[in-house]
This record gives C-alpha cells, sequence and structure tokens, in this order.
C-alpha cells in the first residue's frame, strides 16, 4: 500500500497526488514512469512522475481524471492508499550535454518537463520552456517549470492566457529567427508531439518525445506499447518511453492508442484543435 | 491382488466438465478425482522395484512411494512425500506433460494404460491444501537472508526449500500478485490462481516473505538487495517472459497481439470477470499462431470470451506441437479449428484494424536441431484467412531487461544467465541463477527442479561461508 501525503487539485479535472513510494523516489530519474492500481479490481495505469523526494520518499503524480479508473483514483483523499505503485520504469532521458535545449510540453505532459528541464540545465545547457494548454483554466505546472527553465513561454489555444496558438508557433519562430538549439524534448499528445518533430526537423535537431502507449505490465512482458521507430519495432515500456521523433510512426502509435477506445489515453489528446492540425500534417505528407 | 490382475484393470479417466458447459465459463475443466477414482487407479500400480517412472521425473519424485501411501488412504503422508522433491503438486499434477516424461516410462505406457500419475498428484496435492496442519517443517533458522527475484515456479521453489533448510527468504516479484506463469499465463480452466494462491500460502507458512511491486535492477538494486537489505545470496529466477513476435508485416495493426497480452489481461488481470476493468479486445473471428500450451490456452480464452471461431494456425503437424496431449484434446473439443501446415506471411488491415491474415502452406522437411521436422514452405501456395483478431504464441525469451538486473553479470547473446552447472551461481560470487532464464523456454517442472538444485547450491554456500 502506497499512502497519499498530498492531493492537489491543479485545474478541473486534474489532480496531482504526493505518494509514499520511498523505492521509487530513490531510484528515478527524469524520464522514467510508474504504474499504479488503485484497487484490486483496477487497471494498471501508466503515470509519468512529476517531482520526487527521495528523503522524504515521496513521489508526485499528475494525473488526468477522465476514464474510470481514473475517477476512482479522484476518490481516494490524503490518509487513502493507492494499493499498487511499481516504478522507476523505462530508460531515463538521455540528455547527454547539450548547450541550448527546448522543453516542448502539452497538457497533462507539461508535469514530466519539471524534472526533464532541471536535469538539461544541470547538464549545463540554457533551456527554453515552451508550454501549451486548451485554456487559461487548464493552464498547470506555470511556476515549477518557470523554475526549472532559463525562459517559459506559455501559449492557449484560445488565447485566454500568454501566446494565442499552439506550441509549435513559437519554437518555429524562434528557429526561423535563426536562434540554434542542440535538444528538443517533447511530451504531450501524440498529435503535437508529431508536430514539434515536424518543426525540428528541417533543421536536424536531436529530438526526442516521450510515448505514452498502452501498457499492461510494463516490464517488457506484453508487447502491447510496441511501437515503430525507424523501421524498427520497439517496446515502449523498455526500449523507452523515450525516443528519437523524427524516427517515430505517430500515425501508428495514435492507431494504436484508440484501440481499447482507452479513456485515460484518450483524455491526453486534447482539444479539437488537433483535427486541424492533424490534417495540415497528412496534407504536408 | 497380483501383477497380471493389476494389468488387466483399466485407466480411470479424468472427471471434465461437460463441452457444453466449458466455454460460458472460466471454471477448472478436469474436474479432479473423488477419493474413489483416486483409490481405483492407485490400484494399478504395480509398484515396480527400478520405478521407471522415477527416471522421467525432473525432480525425481517417489512416484511408487507415494502412490503406495495412496492405497493406504495415507493421503497427507502421500502428498509430503511428494513435496520433500516438488514443492507444488497440486500445480504440477495439473501442468506438467506427464505424457512425455513419468507416465511415458511406465511400464503400462507401452499398452496404451499408463498410470495417470498426475491426476494422482493432483489429488494429494489438493488434499493438502485442504489440510494445511500437514506441512514440512522448517529447519531451525540459520540467521541467513536469502533474496529470490521472480515468484514464477523457478523462484518459488528455490524460497520453498531455503525456507525448509530454516533460510530467511524474501521473494521480489515486479507485478502486483506473485506466481510468475503461473498466474499471468496458464488460464483459469488449466490452473485456477486460487490454486496458486495455496501454494504461495504454504510458502508463507514456512516463513517465506513475498514483495510485490518490485521491478529488481529498477525499484531495488542488487547492491541494495546485498549491501542495505543484508542477502547473503541472491536467486534470479527471472524466466523469459519477452514475447516473441513474427516480424512481418502488419504486425503491428490494432488486432495483432502477443499471446502474453491477451492471456495477461484476460488470467493475471481478470478480463473475463465483469468485476474487473481490465479491458481486452473480444474478436469474433480469432487466429492464433502458435503449436504450444500458450497457444492453446489462448485459442480457449478465445471461444470463452465470445468468439465465433478460433482458427489456430501451425506451421508443422498435430504430431510435431509441443502442446500437452491432453490440452490439444480440450482445444479440439471445444472447437478450435487446427489449419496445419501452415505459417502467416502478412497481416492485412483495413480502416486501422486487422481484417485478414495471409499465410503459405507448408511441408515437412528433414529434421531441424529440436529433431522435428523442418516446415519448408510451398511456393505459390497463398491464401487468405479473414480474421479480426490474431494472437501469436510462437514462443517467448528471456526479457532483454534482465541485463539491468545485475551489471557485469555473464550472459549469452540470446540474454541467458550464464551460470556453473553444477552450482548454478552465475559469475558473480552469491548470485545465483535457474529456470527459464537460463534453459530457455521449458516446462514448469524443469523449472522447479532448477530452483531445488539451486537451493541446495546457495545452502551450501552459505554453510561454508
Amino acid at each position: 500500500m502506497f499512502k497519499i501525503v498530498d492531493k492537489q487539485e491543479l485545474a478541473e479535472n486534474i489532480i496531482e497526488y504526493t505518494v509514499d513510494a520511498p523505492d521509487v523516489a530513490r531510484h528515478h530519474h527524469a524520464g522514467q514512469f510508474c504504474i499504479i492500481r488503485v484497487h484490486s479490481h483496477c487497471e494498471r495505469i501508466p503515470l509519468s512522475i512529476a517531482e520526487t523526494d527521495p528523503q522524504a520518499g515521496t513521489i508526485t503524480l499528475v494525473v488526468q481524471i477522465a476514464g474510470h479508473s481514473t475517477k476512482e483514483l479522484a476518490q481516494l483523499e490524503v490518509g487513502d492508499a493507492i494499493l499498487d505503485v511499481v516504478g522507476p520504469l523505462g530508460r531515463p532521458t538521455r540528455i547527454g550535454s547539450p548547450k541550448r535545449a527546448v522543453f516542448v510540453g502539452g497538457g497533462v505532459g507539461v508535469p514530466a518537463g519539471n524534472l526533464m528541464a532541471r536535469e538539461m540545465k544541470q547538464a549545463g545547457a540554457q533551456v527554453l520552456g515552451i508550454i501549451g494548454f486548451r485554456t487559461k483554466d487548464l493552464v498547470i505546472y506555470e511556476d515549477k517549470l518557470r523554475a526549472a527553465t532559463d525562459e517559459l513561454i506559455v501559449t492557449t489555444d484560445d488565447g485566454s492566457y500568454g501566446y494565442h496558438g499552439l506550441v509549435t508557433e513559437p519554437l518555429q519562430q524562434q528557429l526561423e529567427a535563426g536562434e540554434s538549439y542542440d535538444l528538443v524534448i517533447t511530451v504531450g499528445p501524440v498529435v503535437m508531439m508529431r508536430a514539434v518533430a515536424e518543426v525540428t526537423r528541417p533543421y536536424g535537431i536531436h529530438t526526442i518525445a516521450s510515448l505514452n502507449p498502452i501498457m499492461v505490465d510494463g516490464t517488457g512482458m506484453c508487447g502491447a506499447c510496441r511501437v515503430t521507430v525507424g523501421g524498427e519495432t520497439k517496446f515502449a515500456c523498455v526500449d523507452g518511453p523515450e525516443f528519437d521523433a523524427h524516427q517515430v510512426d505517430f500515425p501508428e502509435l495514435a492507431l494504436r492508442l484508440e484501440m481499447y477506445g482507452d479513456e485515460e489515453i484518450r483524455a491526453h489528446e486534447a482539444g479539437p484543435h488537433e483535427c486541424r492540425l492533424e490534417q495540415s500534417l497528412n496534407e504536408s505528407g | 491382488m497380483d501383477a497380471k490382475e493389476r494389468m488387466k484393470l483399466e485407466p480411470v479417466p479424468m472427471p471434465e466438465l461437460e463441452v457444453s458447459e466449458r466455454l460460458s465459463s472460466f471454471a477448472e475443466v478436469n474436474l479432479g478425482y473423488s477419493e474413489q477414482d483416486t483409490q481405483a487407479e492407485a490400484e494399478r500400480c504395480l509398484q515396480c522395484k527400478k520405478a521407471p517412472c522415477r527416471e522421467g521425473c525432473p525432480v525425481d519424485v517417489d512416484i511408487p512411494g507415494f502412490i503406495a501411501l495412496i492405497r493406504e488412504g495415507s493421503y497427507a503422508e502421500a502428498g509430503l512425500k511428494i513435496k520433500r522433491t516438488n514443492v507444488f503438486p497440486a500445480i504440477c499434477g495439473r501442468v506438467c506433460p506427464q505424457e512425455r516424461q513419468c507416465q511415458e516410462r511406465c511400464v503400462l505406457a507401452k499398452r496404451g494404460k499408463a498410470i495417470n500419475i498426475g491426476y494422482l498428484e493432483r489429488f494429494v496435492g489438493n488434499y493438502l491444501i485442504a489440510h494445511p496442519e500437514e506441512q514440512i517443517n522448517a529447519a531451525p533458522a540459520t540467521g541467513k537472508r536469502v533474496a529470490v527475484v521472480g515468484s514464477g515456479p523457478a523462484g518459488l521453489a528455490a524460497a520453498g526449500d531455503l525456507a525448509k533448510l530454516g533460510h530467511q527468504v524474501t521473494v521480489f516479484e515486479a507485478l502486483h500478485r506473485p506466481g510468475g506463469v503461473l498466474v499471468y499465463g496458464i488460464p483459469e480452466f488449466r490452473l485456477p490462481n486460487i490454486t496458486v494462491d495455496n501454494e504461495l500460502e504454504t510458502l508463507r507458512r514456512l516463513g517465506v516473505e513475498i514483495r510485490t511491486n518490485v521491478v529488481v535492477g529498477r525499484t531495488l538494486t542488487i547492491a541494495d538487495l546485498r549491501e542495505e537489505m543484508g542477502f547473503a545470496a541472491i536467486f534470479l529466477g527471472l524466466g523469459a517472459g519477452a514475447p516473441i513476435f513474427l516480424g512481418i508485416e502488419g504486425e503491428n495493426l490494432p488486432g495483432v497481439m502477443s499471446a502474453n497480452e491477451f492471456l495477461t489481461r484476460v488470467n493475471l488481470m481478470r478480463a473475463f470477470d465483469e468485476d474487473y476493468d481490465t479491458p481486452v479486445q473480444r474478436g469474433r473471428n480469432v487466429t492464433v499462431i502458435g503449436g504450444g500450451n500458450v497457444a492453446m490456452d489462448s485459442s480457449r480464452c478465445a471461444l470463452r470470451l465470445g468468439a465465433d471461431s478460433v482458427t489456430l494456425l501451425y506451421r508443422r503437424t498435430r504430431a510435431e506441437m509441443p502442446a500437452r496431449v491432453e490440452e490439444v484434446r480440450h482445444a479440439e473439443e471445444e472447437g478450435v479449428i487446427f489449419e496445419l501446415l501452415v505459417a502467416p506471411t502478412r497481416f492485412l488491415g483495413e480502416e486501422g484494424h486487422l481484417t485478414a491474415v495471409e499465410c503459405l502452406r507448408m511441408e515437412l522437411g528433414e529434421p531441424d536441431e529440436s529433431g522435428r521436422r523442418r516446415p519448408i514452405p510451398l511456393p505459390g501456395s497463398e491464401f487468405i484467412v479473414a480474421t479480426d483478431q490474431a494472437i501469436i504464441a510462437i514462443g517467448a525469451r528471456v526479457n532483454p531487461s534482465a541485463r539491468l538486473v545485475m551489471p557485469g553479470m555473464e550472459q549469452d547473446d540470446g540474454g541467458h544467465i550464464i551460470v556453473d552447472r553444477e552450482t548454478l551461481m552465475t559469475n558473480i560470487p552469491g548470485v545465483f541463477s535457474g529456470g527459464d532464464v537460463v534453459a530457455g523456454e521449458e516446462t514448469v517442472i524443469r523449472a522447479l527442479s532448477d530452483g531445488r538444485k539451486a537451493a541446495q547450491a546457495i545452502d551450501n554456500y552459505l554453510r561454508s561461508k
């Protein structure tokens, strides 16, 4: 049993839980994830980790309440316990030693950038953060990302806060203005990550996408999370979850995410604007 | 009764659930011998002095010995006699391929009347579960702590024997429920998870602690186990749990999945039970690729989940199928269609979902390294099988992430951990391994045998220190 020590509602249907999981907290690195089970009849839910406190033995999870299982999770309060937490799973982010790096996050993908941006800075990089949301009320982790980066751009689709538009637009503008970057990491809806990859591709910037396919065990046992990267099948749970975004077959990933009509994962695909974005991507081939 | 009279007795068939009742539930198909059945079957044993059956058993169970105790009505003693060499009679009685082991060597096998040793073992295994007070006691505590990584058959066998030898054992399991392949792989109708839980309970009574949700190498490292937690020896029973795919076109289409995924959803995550939230695809026309127990299990699960048809595609003939004879028979009785001598060449989809699999007909050539005749494709024999769900059950290999468990440990190109044949010790002193992660995909009983052997070696190691 993994005790909940803090619970914050960050936005409508977005809850941040801080959970007592000392072994996970101690061994976690940016980019890794965990799998939880709320109760004995529940699905296994993969979640990225937004913060760890090895001293206190806690991890912080940001959850979008969408499907049946996350609705059950939302019932839990401080003092209650999550039945199962296993992690850290997957490979840590391979940051290398970039000079100038960008984190591009969307929706509930943003909190994962907290630790990534911090690690990029520790590796000596100057870090730009671009984080996007549908609307002002859904903006989360702005302060944390501001602290973790050197410069932060917040975008909203409806212009209610920050830059009016998609995350790819400020990124494109930076690159067109001649700003040079040697690493871009993106976490968010599939269509956003794909768009980010297309923006950086002509510039040859090493771009990493953290993928969120359907998983069962999360330890390389079932293959539900297989993705095609550079023409090869990889298991996101053990070979990833981060891959070279220029090599990922995003349309296949999107297709596979729909397989169980999985509410949890579909919830990550934010607003209607993405259909527009997807359309333009498909047209541009 | 003399031998001649015993030889005239007919084998007692296993009572089975009616085929019509099987498909609407996941209830166990083999209902188990009654006491009367058990006595009648035990009566047939010739009590051979040389006991060739024992030579067929990977853990050398004293088969005539336990059958003699059954005849006396001493079921607990019979069970404990098995337990001396095999910690899990209720499991092995259900899943061992007896027809290729003990029963194949039975002197009555030549007449097609081998003693149903597995059914007898199952009876006394169940008897012990129902009478938990009948237990082998642990030796006095040695004060030594041993970590067992992986709670499949190899790990559990090692844990059981180590506990009996007086060591303090903790088993670490990555999933939320212990049992390994016994709970995620083998379906309820063949091995109910409650049977595994009962056997785990006997281990707990021996003092074995089981910790779930620990991926060793990630959640805890070997260094944590040794230095911080004080484990004096470690047994790695990691299994061969990574699914093998065909590597053909269209394999990542939704609708195509590994047997591991399908069976894990159904067995471990209990997708068949509506009280559970687990989603699983319920295909209408399902194809299963493979000819082993996992292929039979997948086929039979798909039928129970409501498939209109289940077609099993296998590239050799029935004679080469690695599955237990009983599973093949049950699958056929339940309506699985066998398409033999065929191999899939690509998966076809429409609107982003599987619609068909293209196959090629095969013929058998010369025997290959496995001793089975090699399938050879017949050029131009392509044909299409319409299907909306394809389950790939062509085998499993060592999980590549096993390399993370212990940096510096020697593994071969296939990831198999290299151990000393006698001691099962790896190149890292005090770290031992056995089961499928060493030998490749094998049977439950082989893994149990390795676990036992490792337990003995670990005991020697700890006592020599």
